[in-house]
């Protein structure tokens, strides 16, 4: 989209002092993603110079024999992630699409200081529930690690898809419906494809905190260092690892671990690249 | 004291304005498993020295030994032995923590040996059954890579860390009890005080003899059960001043009730 | 499938969503009611934790995690807003410096809390000389939301249209007053909502605090003390602390209610700012 921006070529001087301000803001908030990035740099350093990569992603993790292989807790992290994130994003979106088309204005009421709720539940307590409700019936496995954790990320999800839908505005509502369109005809074919960038950031975040979840999923998952072989299994995630190990270790174990924070930084970061891709294809494709 | 002043003006002004005055406060850092008794123990020394403060926080044994080499902090508390690499460092034992196994409470089993126990977590067993239990898969619960309770175990039952096989690898004692009590196959290994403590609170989960010896913190004490780890307070150095006192109240005999009520064994003193 | 069913179908899949979600709520604050509810009186929102928080109350735990929400919103609103702005409304789309500073926002939103706690450890408490404390917590938490707060105030101030602000410029009005007087009112819901998701994401935060605001339960005086927050006091009665299951679910479920109020205080708040700005404007 392209608009005026607030920095015209000669500016009125209340003009440069609020460019100077944002820019300032701006640069302490991007200077924090840095520091925290050197920050994982300079704790792995150590272990990066003197043990070569394949050992660091082999699939056997024995700290106190060195060896510190983070591959299956990489596609543990992964599995749990995309399981969580496929699950709560059709309900995040029926839920939002269910706010502004279908509910009555009190039940979107009630609904949305619900879910406002629930994204301020400490993740503990989701692991507490999940550990003494759900794991009695399923396990400690990966499918309890995605059922707990999707709904943990729905409200995020669903919060901010529904203020995605919010801000397409009431011209193309109004618009589809002069047009005739059934109101379900309307959100499905106008407003969500008009908020389809706003629904993939609403998507990327709630990935990234899924990606980023420790408590809840370290109580659920089981936790073993293997391979995700079924929906049964258990998998250890690398923030479970990071959470479980960190207090106790020393050293090239204690860099290994910072390294599972650096490739969650990286993981993230793929998360990012992805992300600007599909709203890049998705801006050609209405281009 | 015209001396000391600027001294001391020096150190506040080096450590930042954030610390007052060093005399009066205290920090400690290190285990978790230690945090809540040494909170317990520090409420009691200041309602004993009012205008002291001590500071315990929580974040692991390795945090403990850290900060106390780097200063940050004035004692660590670490839930282990010392390490053959921290002979720079001086132990101070407050209390003791048995190390029991534990099962659901609806499994018959009642006495394990430690040949059995090795068998369990290394998969030559895998059915209850085999032990004379009603059938049903064995669900391995096992400590996460570097807490002093998996080395403590690994080392009475000789076995290298990966021998073992694990269904469920846990973290905090709480999280292994709730693990048993929601898996009637399940054995695990947790804190005897916390066993005794929530059995009597109603969750199903059994303490089982282990070679003979009946679980509990009594047996401990005595030095009869085999399976035990020390709670200590770790020091850079002989402690001096308030750190010294602080230490000598921990080790007195008002902070062996403390240990008691908190689920662990007092130190022998 | 005709178009009538596919609007039924769509309809029922847009309720039963809804009404999967509701019942899931319902049970889950239920479920923590019948655990905490029992163990809630006077005395645990007036008194000190006795007995490693298994007796007492938390008073000094919810003034420690309000301070430690101020001082975080303190620094997140002002860095995130003003970063949103910057990413909105001041640089052009296609700088390469505008791309970069979103994604590497992005980016921060995925690292995990326990990394910003021993960051946080590392450089607030140690480097800064803040040491375990309110400030150091607060800040932590502050680097913590900053992706979440700052890209979704972004996205709230792009979805006032392009016509508000052709409308604003042919009224002579400078950036500033436009920004003041147009943009922020008209985001200001969203702006609202990505605040309140903010602050719900920092209170139910532990792992970040356990190393930076620390463990100590005693009331703090002032912002360089050290202070417990209520999600690692639940942590700690859940997980580390034998029978602090019922004390773990109260705390749990206070913080839950206290949260409540913010949020609505926040909402009220936020529409009379609306109702203000827009007469003002």
């Amino acid at each position: 989209m392209s608009w005026p921006r607030l920095s015209p070529s000669s500016p009125p001087a209340r003009d440069r002092i609020l460019g100077l301000t944002a820019r300032a803001t701006g640069l302490l908030g991007v200077s924090a993603v840095v520091l925290v990035g050197l920050f994982l740099l300079k704790e792995t350093g150590s272990l990066l110079g003197r043990v070569p990569l394949e050992a660091l992603f082999g699939s056997e993790w024995q700290p106190s024999l060195g060896r510190y292989g983070l591959a299956p807790i990489l596609v543990g992290s992964v599995t749990v992630t995309l399981g969580s994130v496929l699950l709560a994003t059709p309900l995040g979106v029926l839920l939002a699409v269910f706010l502004q088309f279908h509910a009555p204005p009190s039940v979107a009421t009630v609904l949305l200081r619900g879910l406002e709720l629930l994204a301020g539940v400490p993740s503990v307590v989701f692991g507490f529930l999940g550990l003494t409700s759900l794991a009695p019936l399923l396990g400690q496995t990966l499918l309890t690690g995605v059922l707990v954790l999707g709904l943990m990320i729905l409200p995020t999800l669903a919060l901010l898809a529904h203020s995605g839908l919010a801000s397409v505005g009431s011209g193309p509502r109004l618009a589809a419906a002069a047009l005739g369109l059934s109101v379900p005809a309307i959100a499905w074919r106008v407003i969500v494809p008009a908020a389809r960038r706003t629904l993939t950031t609403a998507v990327l975040l709630a990935t990234g905190r899924a990606l980023g979840e420790t408590m809840a999923v370290l109580m659920v998952t089981g936790n073993v260092i293997d391979w995700p072989r079924s929906l049964t299994a258990p998998v250890r995630t690398l923030t479970a690892h990071v959470a479980l190990e960190m207090s106790y270790a020393e050293g090239d174990h204690r860099a290994a671990l910072f390294l599972s924070g650096l490739v969650l930084f990286l993981l993230a970061g793929a998360l990012v690249v992805l992300g600007a891709r599909l709203g890049r294809a998705g801006a050609t494709a209405r281009g | 004291m015209t001396r000391l002043l600027p001294c001391l003006l020096l150190v506040a002004l080096s450590l930042g304005c954030s610390r007052p005055d060093p005399d009066l406060r205290l920090i400690l850092t290190g285990s978790s498993t230690v945090a809540p008794l040494a909170t317990e123990i520090a409420h009691h020394f200041e309602s004993e020295n009012p205008g002291i403060r001590v500071d315990v926080q929580s974040g692991g044994s390795s945090r403990g030994v850290a900060d106390t080499r780097r200063g940050l902090a004035d004692i660590g508390m670490i839930s282990r032995d010392l390490l053959p690499e921290e002979t720079d460092l001086i132990a101070h034992v407050i209390a003791r923590d048995g190390i029991g196994v534990i099962v659901h409470a609806d499994n018959p089993i009642q006495r394990l040996s430690s040949t059995q126990l090795r068998a369990i977590y290394t998969r030559a067993v895998t059915d209850w059954a085999e032990l004379g239990g009603a059938p049903g898969r064995i669900t391995v619960v096992n400590k996460a890579a570097g807490r002093a309770t998996l080395a403590v175990f690994l080392e009475h039952l000789q076995l290298r860390p990966d021998e073992v096989s694990a269904d469920v690898v846990i973290g905090e004692n709480e999280h292994g009890i709730k693990t048993v009590a929601g898996d009637p196959g399940a054995i695990g290994y947790v804190s005897i005080g916390a066993a005794e403590h929530d059995r009597g609170l109603g969750i199903p989960v059994r303490l089982v003899e282990l070679d003979g010896v009946t679980a509990s913190r009594t047996a401990v004490a005595t030095g009869r059960y085999p399976m035990s780890r020390p709670l200590c307070l770790v020091t850079h150095g002989p402690p001096a001043g308030l750190a010294r006192r602080f230490i000598d109240h921990a080790r007195s005999e008002s902070a062996h009730e403390l240990a008691a009520t908190q689920s662990f064994v007092p130190a022998s003193s | 499938m005709d178009d009538s069913l596919r609007d039924r179908v769509a309809t029922a899949a847009a309720w039963a969503a809804a009404v999967l979600v509701g019942l899931v709520l319902t049970w889950l604050l239920f479920d923590l009611a019948r655990r905490g509810l029992p163990a809630w009186s006077l005395e645990l929102v007036v008194a000190s934790p006795r007995d490693a928080g298994r007796a007492g109350g938390i008073a000094p735990i919810l003034v420690s995690t309000a301070l430690i929400l101020l001082t975080c919103l303190a620094a997140v609103v002002p860095v995130g807003l003003g970063t949103a702005v910057l990413l909105s409304e001041v640089l052009s789309e296609d700088r390469l410096i505008t791309r970069v500073s979103r994604r590497s926002l992005d980016l921060l939103a995925g690292v995990p809390s326990i990394v910003f706690g021993l960051f946080g450890n590392a450089f607030f408490c140690v480097a800064l000389g803040l040491g375990f404390s309110i400030l150091s917590g607060g800040l932590t938490l502050a680097v913590m939301v900053l992706p979440l707060f700052a890209r979704a105030s972004e996205e709230a101030l792009r979805s006032v249209g392009r016509r508000d602000r052709l409308a604003a410029a042919a009224l002579g009005l400078s950036r500033t007053r436009t920004l003041w007087s147009v943009l922020l009112p008209r985001a200001l819901p969203a702006l609202i909502a990505a605040l309140v998701l903010s602050l719900g994401r920092a209170a139910a935060e532990t792992a970040a605090l356990v190393f930076t605001s620390g463990y100590v339960a005693r009331m703090p005086s002032s912002l360089f003390d050290s202070g417990r927050a209520l999600s690692v006091h639940v942590l700690d009665l859940a997980l580390n602390v034998p029978g602090g299951d019922a004390r773990a679910a109260a705390s749990a479920l206070l913080l839950l209610v206290v949260l409540l109020m913010i949020n609505s205080g926040a909402l009220a708040l936020g529409s009379r700012l609306q109702r203000r700005l827009v007469a003002t404007a």
